[in-house]
């Protein structure tokens, strides 16, 4: 017997506002005191009413868009009923049956396996539904164990969040993990959130089950778990591996079905250190969260012009972006992912560099391989990078205008970024040029010297034109090297040519 | 025995406010005494800050002496019902569940009545968290009727209907879900009026059924009762219901007469369970509108019967959501015993309700439930819809509802107590406006055989507070009903 894996994501994102969804209270993560950060509407007192924060609601559409979403035109506010002590309404605002947006996709690049030899491929997870709604606040137990008070914190009550649902497309947890790297990249790029998840601005509920085959061709399902509260994309990858060994090997022991008795949707949550989903309750009876329409806030309307508004503000999106770089800029697929995947300031960088120096590969060669290694040895941030895109850019067209070397560059680049290093500057295009000159890296164009070099060279390494014309090709490098060392600055493949050409001459 | 003071109408106490002739320390300590003298035996106080009061009302006097302009409400001393938050005063709903509750913040009314420089006396009792019509389910004790004190005053304002009858407050301010300021209001004696819904801000407004709540005003007449709701009403940013439309100045166009007025005369508000004496003297304005040149035209509101029945399933089922945040946790009472979380919020709310809050939270529970939401809940907000179509149906025809605020005079205290079905009953003719939105006054239109105010109701189509002022100063001015004073005062 084999099975599918059937994995579906609910994903909570906090918007990056500097107020709070309902009241003009700051969002910043802890601050220095419990309930500094609260007044008297997300601290539910008596009479306080909610006004919508609509730039956190213009982030909350924007996030869709990026999702591909259907925009509504009409949607309206819910409250979620339930009591428990962080939650200080006795009601989360939530939205119910009209979210403010639904049926989008992400698509999910899964490169090639070397190890299990899987092939590369995409994966299209179709995105059910994306609302809004307020976060809850925190609350803080004794674990003494002596049985103190527990404690209510509500300074991140009514912090912004967009709770995004995905249909259950994702067949293994790579492509879980995979998902959740390509949202957080596309929500970062949206500047609509910073996605960190240490903070808890990206959490993540997994519904994971099993499509067991069977021998006539039919799949049986087992019981579906959602494992919830996963604060990182390793613990999602491991609580999701855990669920389908500990589902496979349940099945395989007493057969119950999805639906069956004992095998009805369960929660459970992740512990890392024992590497273990572990059960939180049964969900035998659904809970009744008694949803109607929040009486205190009005129905919002969005005109197809708002809509179009709001598109016409956003970035390009890293997927379109990473097809617009390969056809645009004749890079890799590899290439293209490495930049966009670096966020977008790096690829703004990118875009930066082929502005001025023209040649897209050669601006991708540099940035994949010196750019990010010098960025990660500095522990710096592209933003923060000395060499501006405007200055690489005049360096890599140097090499195109034939002026310097692709080595001579290296040289360059490595005396700008020592030079800046010490003196913490940042370096103008002009110094490029007085660098070559100081350093003599100018490609000499005086074909004089160089044939009379190549000549006294020639002169005296017969033996190394015999091996050349006699079918050895690498002899000519020795030849190269001694005419380059004879003519500072010389373009080697000019040198090259002239000595073949010299050869079959002589 | 009334303080002379206390018993002049309010146009003269603004009158002799203004030429100096009268402080407001002075107005102020009179009604206070008012209070000392007769509340005992009302009940319409729970909470009174004489110093507070009084050093509002040196503020008013100081700068009325330094010149500046203020005003016409500056130094009048205005009673507010218990539900609205006031800085640094007990706000309690008259429930224990809210005894000791301090609120930080003041309601954007309570705001406007200090930027008026009204002087707030005190705080009134009220059916425990605006539920109740009698005024009997307060944690602090019912309120009593000043023209029969055997006899409940309405509810839920009751105390503030009561502080302004009893001559106790010149003015005062009242909430009105399903009729709570115009019923007391009409068995009182007084004016009292319901705002169209979005009018006056509900920021502060300790909440019952947030799509039907509406703050307003209680006065011995009409021109009081427009120049209080002058001061409260206006677009509030805080409250996202509120409507932004400009205040007419109210108190000036009071005194005009409306020409050519339509009134209708609603079928089924003449229909049975109305009170003969009642019905007569309702009957009796009516003429009294048409002797002025008014025509009476009669209307229907096909789906009136039904108000009773959609209200208490929208209301119950706002109200056990708004009140979920009484639990122990945050503030207000909290059991001393318990075991767990879920016995605390058992206990808590538990103790910290009255029954009537408890009947109808569990009334909207059910509603709201899975499997019985869409039976009821859902199918009350279409009556809803239907309700406010008749309205605009027959606001085409005619400018002004006219009819009865109560199927009956005041009722004994403890008379229907037992029985919550004739209680809700008592809000048979006010609770349709509340549904549709629409703004509603009581004004008094005559006495029962046993000397018992009866209410003449005036309904008009959204935001035309205006029009119904104009029409009830109208019979004001033809009748003394609103001068006279409860036997107490005698």
């Amino acid at each position: 017997m084999s099975y599918d894996v059937i994995i579906g994501l609910e994903v909570h994102v906090q918007l990056q506002t500097q107020t709070k969804i309902f009241c003009g209270c700051s969002t910043m993560f802890n601050p220095d005191h419990p309930n500094v950060q609260t007044c008297p509407v997300c601290l539910g007192l008596p009479g306080a009413l909610p006004v919508l924060n609509g730039h956190g609601f213009r982030l909350a559409v924007k996030t869709a868009l990026g999702l591909n979403c259907q925009i509504a035109p009409y949607t309206k506010w819910d409250r979620k009923q339930y009591f428990y002590p962080d939650l200080p309404k006795g009601y989360q605002i939530s939205q119910f049956d009209l979210p403010f947006s639904h049926d989008g996709h992400v698509d999910v690049e899964i490169a090639a396996d070397a190890k299990s030899g899987k092939a590369a491929s995409s994966r299209r997870v179709r995105i059910l539904r994306a609302h809004m709604e307020e976060d809850a606040g925190k609350n803080m137990h004794d674990e003494s164990g002596s049985g103190r008070d527990s404690k209510v914190d509500l300074n991140r009550a009514g912090t912004p969040l967009v709770e995004i649902v995905t249909q259950p497309d994702l067949r293994s947890s790579d492509e879980a993990r995979r998902f959740l790297e390509e949202l957080k990249l596309l929500l970062t790029y949206l500047e609509v959130s910073d996605c960190n998840m240490q903070e808890g601005s990206l959490r993540c509920d997994a519904n994971v089950n099993l499509h067991v085959h069977q021998p006539d061709g039919s799949k049986v399902a087992t019981p579906i778990v959602e494992v919830k509260n996963l604060n990182s994309f390793r613990f999602t990858e491991q609580a999701i591996e855990h669920e389908i060994a500990r589902q496979w090997k349940w099945f395989q022991e007493t057969g119950i079905k999805l639906g069956d008795k004992g095998g009805y949707k369960s929660t459970r949550g992740y512990n890392p250190d024992r590497g273990e989903t572990y059960i939180l309750r049964e969900k035998e009876e659904a809970a009744d969260y008694r949803y109607f329409p929040d009486p205190d806030l009005v129905p919002v309307l969005m005109s197809e012009s708002q809509v179009a508004e709001i598109r016409s503000e956003m970035p390009e999106a890293p997927a379109p972006r990473r097809t617009r770089f390969e056809s645009e800029y004749q890079l890799t697929g590899y290439d293209a992912a490495v930049i966009i995947d670096q966020g977008r300031e790096f690829a703004d960088y990118f875009e930066g560099v082929v502005k001025t120096c023209k040649d897209g590969k050669q601006a991708a060669n540099w940035l994949t391989q010196d750019v990010l290694r010098e960025t990660k040895q500095r522990e710096q941030s592209i933003t923060e990078f000395a060499v501006r895109p405007e200055v690489l850019g005049a360096l890599l067209d140097r090499i195109n205008q034939k002026q310097i070397t692709i080595k001579s560059a290296r040289d360059v680049f490595g005396e700008l970024l020592t030079e800046s290093d010490q003196d913490s500057a940042v370096p103008a295009i002009g110094r490029i040029d007085e660098i070559i000159a100081a350093k003599g890296l100018a490609i000499v164009e005086d074909t004089g010297a160089i044939d009379s070099a190549i000549a006294a060279v020639l002169g005296r390494n017969a033996k190394a034109i015999a091996d050349f014309k006699g079918g050895n090709e690498k002899a000519i490098g020795a030849l190269i090297g001694q005419v380059m060392k004879a003519v500072k600055g010389a373009d080697p493949q000019t040198v090259k040519e002239k000595i073949i050409t010299a050869m079959s001459q002589s | 025995m009334l303080s002379p003071i206390a018993s002049l109408p309010l146009s003269t106490l603004i009158e002799k406010l203004r030429s100096a002739e009268l402080r407001s320390v002075d107005l102020t300590t009179a009604f206070m005494d008012s209070i000392a003298d007769h509340d005992a035996k009302l009940g319409a106080f729970v909470h009174l800050d004489r110093d507070v009061a009084l050093q509002q009302a040196a503020e008013v006097d100081a700068k009325r002496d330094a010149g500046e302009s203020q005003g016409p409400l500056a130094g009048i001393p205005v009673a507010v019902k218990d539900v609205l938050c006031m800085k640094s005063q007990p706000a309690t709903c008259a429930s224990r569940m809210l005894k000791g509750f301090v609120p930080p913040y003041d309601a954007t009314v309570i705001a406007k009545l200090k930027q008026a420089g009204v002087v707030v006396i005190g705080r009134t009792n009220m059916d425990e968290f605006a539920m109740g019509s009698s005024g009997e389910n307060s944690a602090f004790g019912p309120t009593r009727n000043p023209w029969d004190t055997e006899r409940i005053p309405g509810g839920s304002s009751s105390g503030s209907a009561v502080a302004v009858a009893a001559r106790m407050a010149p003015l005062s301010l009242g909430s009105d879900t399903g009729g709570s300021i115009r019923q007391p209001a009409g068995l009182c004696g007084i004016v009292g009026m319901k705002p169209t819904y979005g009018r006056v801000s509900r920021y502060g407004l300790i909440a019952y059924a947030s799509s039907l709540d509406q703050i307003g005003p209680f006065a011995t007449d009409v021109t009081g009762a427009a120049l209080l709701l002058e001061a409260i009403a206006g677009h509030d940013p805080r409250d996202s219901t509120s409507v932004n439309k400009p205040v007419p100045a109210y108190s000036q166009s009071v005194d005009q007469p409306l020409a050519g007025l339509k009134i209708g005369v609603p079928v089924e508000h003449f229909a049975e369970g109305l009170a003969p004496d009642v019905e007569k003297a309702v009957r009796a304005a009516l003429e009294v509108y048409k002797s002025l040149g008014a025509e009476l035209k009669e209307v229907h509101l096909p789906h009136s019967k039904y108000a009773v029945a959609t209200y208490y399933l929208i209301a119950t089922s706002e109200a056990s959501s708004n009140l979920a945040r009484y639990d122990g946790v945050h503030y207000g009472h909290r059991a001393e015993k318990f075991d767990s979380l879920g016995e605390m919020y058992e206990a808590s709310r538990g103790e910290g309700f009255g029954d009537e809050v408890k009947r109808r939270i569990m009334l909207g529970v059910f509603a709201l439930s899975a499997g019985y939401a869409d039976k009821y809940y859902t199918k009350a907000l279409q009556v809803r819809r239907l309700i406010r179509s008749d309205f605009d149906a027959a606001f085409g025809e005619v400018n002004v509802i006219a009819g009865p605020v109560t199927p009956t005079a005041a009722f004994k205290l403890g008379e229907k107590t037992s029985d919550p079905l004739s209680m809700y009953l008592s809000d048979i003719y006010t609770i349709s406006a509340n549904l549709a939105g629409l703004p509603g006054m009581s004004i008094p239109c005559g006495f029962t055989a046993e000397g018992l105010p009866i209410g003449l109701q005036l309904q008009a189509a959204p935001f035309e507070e205006e029009r119904l002022f104009r029409a009830a100063r109208m019979y004001e001015r033809e009748t003394d009903w609103h001068t006279r004073l409860p036997p107490l005062a005698h």
